[in-house]
């Protein structure tokens, strides 16, 4: 079914949505609504056109694919479920995401996978095409966040305070070089192989958007994971 | 160089009494007591004693008392021993003081400087065994205008409200930091007093879901336990902002809590650190606040109310307002006296501000800016009485939040010790030995009681107040008089001074 989102409110537009018994659902003209497919079990959802914030929110099963760019908070707290993105995405990409997955063509803002974490069969993973933003994995308790760095201009892949406060999951970035200014809280280490779970989630990412394997998987990558000496538990003298 | 503390508290046992059953020591978590089978008596380890009378109110002979140690460093009134002890165990540590509960220090309770007015002659009191007396209410926004369709049928505009049969509901308690027993007993208690508990932000066990007609679910900066049937369980969700215990800190499960039953609610792997900071990363404006109600709204198709949680600081008032803006339904506001499992010491006894003087100004800046109807105000932190409650609903409230009281309801002793994780009382731990001892059949009935009793004082109140419903309560200050007062605080609260007529 398709619904043209040309000059409607995001309420209406997402009650359609719902309403919506086909399981396919093409929503063209998107000018910016915010919420579309929030804690959507079982819908294929395609975007013509720019949505607003917080698509996909608390996404439970349900599968959104995106053209262009999405805006902010994409994928918050979701439970399951799929969003490509073709475009950038933009700050809070996938905020306390608990499983599902997140690919992004593009690049992805600031403090993108804050809180990310896992819960028994549930493995979030985002899939960065670019670079992010500062901030990438704050509190990380699980999941994957992968950074893949496509540009050729030898900027970072990443900003400033990357997995500060992280204490679980793993965030890999293909680049050359170790990241700097990273947090005492964090650990990286050089990487020539990934392991088999990640270079599945670097296959799907390149599946999704029509690129060569090779040179993503076969590539180096830094794995930073948190630093198992938990600086949080000495901190508190009991009162 | 380890220096000695002398233990706040000494175990003074009556050896004419005692009989040497070891009761004392089976149900000390602290291991305070032991049996000295050389002499065949009980001994007992001062040090380690916090001072919850768990074996003061089991000992068959009442052979037990616990008193404050009159050891004392050379009094000054500058550096008390607490302050003093303080600074010892910072240099031996290097930490930071933790606490729980609330604030214990004397500052001001501006409850106890106000008091409640009565009619005589005219206008004369109601007798509440006689008269129909209502204490029922609704909690959301209330429609400011109303609206005719083309037929001059009314259109329902009404938002989702939340009914309370009484003013009173219980106030965040995450599984976490309380236990399994703790959560059924708010829960049956809230279901058979048609009122409300709340989960915290620490997710709901799927055993609690059946009483979701009865449960507020929270949302706080971790999302810990959140999605979507989580929020669909529930009467209502509250989006924790802050809290009343520890203003602008958040919240850090250890590992070591997260048990597995306490893993699978919050939905994180067993013995992985819980963390919950601060500031949601996703929200630095009203404008991002806003983002967050409404895709709650959504995920829940706008059935259910959303609640704003912030703690009461210095600009509440024009937090408040904002949040009123956002979209919220109803404003959570904490004081700083509000309980928690843990809290930095110093931030639990410095940040904040009294709930008193938060709710007024809240209160009378909503109604300044004409959107008081926009959010009803739900206060807490803390709410000891039935007279508090009264004189909250006088200042602007709408209803109530209590948790320490329902915790004292529960058995708590108030040893400000939850943080240890070995509450013999069974409510601040995950032991499961020390989890049983409380009934959640015998718990959730004195919760009822607690509030049955408060809710029969409350119209006896309103009654003497000639008030026959407690929403004409609401915001009706001339029913307030203020004792002991500066013109400051009488203008903060916008009361009159005792004696001063109308």
């Amino acid at each position: 079914m398709k619904i043209d989102a040309s000059g409607m409110h995001f309420a209406e537009l997402n009650e359609r949505v719902r309403a919506c018994e086909e399981k396919d659902i093409y929503i063209a003209n998107c000018v910016g609504q915010r919420y579309i497919g929030t804690g959507l079990a079982d819908k294929e959802i395609a975007v013509g056109g720019t949505p607003g914030n917080a698509l996909g929110a608390y996404l439970n099963g349900a599968r959104i694919r995106v053209y262009g760019n999405v805006q902010e908070a994409t994928g918050d707290t979701m439970n399951g479920g799929q969003i490509v993105v073709g475009g950038s995405a933009g700050d809070a990409t996938g905020y306390a995401m608990r499983g599902g997955k997140i690919f992004i063509r593009g690049d992805a803002g600031y403090r993108c996978g804050i809180h990310m974490k896992a819960y028994k069969e549930n493995k979030p993973a985002i899939v960065i095409g670019g670079r992010t933003g500062s901030f990438l994995g704050e509190y990380q308790a699980g999941g994957t966040i992968v950074v893949l760095g496509n540009h050729t201009d030898g900027k970072p892949i990443i900003g400033n305070f990357c997995g500060t406060g992280m204490h679980g999951g793993e965030i890999y970035l293909r680049c050359g070089q170790i990241p700097t200014k990273l947090p005492a809280q964090v650990r990286a280490e050089k990487i020539e192989r990934l392991p088999e779970d990640a270079a599945e989630l670097v296959r799907e990412w390149c599946r999704e958007f029509g690129q060569e394997e090779g040179a993503f998987v076969n590539a180096s990558y830094f794995r930073l994971t948190p630093n198992s000496d938990n600086p949080y538990r000495q901190m508190y003298t009991v009162n | 160089m380890n220096m000695y503390i002398q233990p706040e508290y000494e175990v003074i046992r009556n050896s004419d009494k005692c009989i040497a059953c070891r009761v004392c020591e089976r149900q000390c978590a602290n291991l305070v007591h032991s049996f000295d089978s050389e002499t065949g008596k009980m001994k007992a380890d001062d040090s380690k004693c916090v001072n919850c009378h768990r074996c003061v109110c089991l000992c068959p002979t009442h052979a037990l008392k616990i008193v404050k140690s009159d050891d004392t460093y050379k009094i000054n009134a500058n550096w008390d021993n607490q302050t003093i002890n303080e600074v010892y165990k910072q240099a031996n540590t290097g930490g930071v003081l933790l606490s729980s509960m609330g604030n214990p220090k004397p500052y001001p309770v501006y409850w106890d400087r106000m008091l409640v007015n009565a009619s005589q002659v005219t206008n004369p009191p109601i007798d509440p065994l006689r008269e129909p007396m209502e204490t029922q209410l609704y909690l959301g926004k209330r429609a400011a205008k109303i609206e005719r369709d083309e037929q001059g049928k009314l259109k329902n505009t009404l938002a989702p409200q939340l009914k309370l049969k009484v003013p009173v509901l219980f106030s965040a308690m995450s599984y976490g930091s309380i236990s399994y027993n703790a959560h059924e007993s708010l829960a049956r208690a809230a279901e058979e007093l048609g009122t409300y508990y709340n989960t915290g932000e620490g997710g709901l066990h799927k055993d609690f879901y059946k009483y979701g007609k009865n449960t507020i679910v929270q949302v706080a900066s971790g999302r810990f336990g959140v999605f979507k049937d989580y929020l669909e369980s529930a009467a209502a969700i509250e989006i924790k902002m802050g809290q009343g215990a520890k203003p602008g800190i958040g919240g850090h499960l250890p590992g070591a809590k997260i048990s597995a039953d306490v893993s699978e609610t919050r939905m994180i792997p067993q013995g992985v650190d819980a963390i919950s900071p601060a500031p949601h990363h996703d929200i630095y404006s009203i404008e991002d606040l806003r983002q967050l109600v409404y895709s709650l709204k959504e995920a829940t198709e706008y059935k259910k109310p959303v609640i704003v949680k912030i703690a009461a600081v210095h600009n509440a008032a024009a937090i408040a307002s904002g949040i009123a803006r956002s979209g919220a339904d109803i404003i959570a506001i904490d004081g700083y006296r509000g309980g928690t499992g843990a809290a930095p010491t110093r931030i639990r006894d410095n940040v904040g501000i009294p709930i008193e003087l938060a709710l007024a100004q809240i209160d009378q800046r909503l109604r300044d800016e004409g959107i008081r109807d926009e959010v009803s105000i739900l206060v807490g932190g803390s709410i000891r009485s039935s007279a508090d409650v009264i004189k909250a609903i006088a200042l602007g409230a709408d209803a109530c939040y209590i948790g320490t009281a329902a915790l004292l309801a529960l058995g708590c002793h108030l040893c400000r010790s939850c943080h240890e994780g070995k509450c013999n009382w069974g409510i601040a731990t995950q032991r499961p030995d020390l989890v049983k001892r409380l009934n959640p059949d015998i718990g959730y009935k004195r919760l009822v009681n607690l509030v049955t009793a408060w809710n029969h004082e409350i119209q006896e109140m309103m009654g003497g107040m000639g008030i026959n419903s407690i929403e004409a309560l609401r915001g009706n200050r001339l029913m307030l008089r203020g004792i002991g007062l500066t013109d400051t605080e009488l203008n903060l609260l916008g009361i009159k001074y005792a004696g001063e007529s109308m």
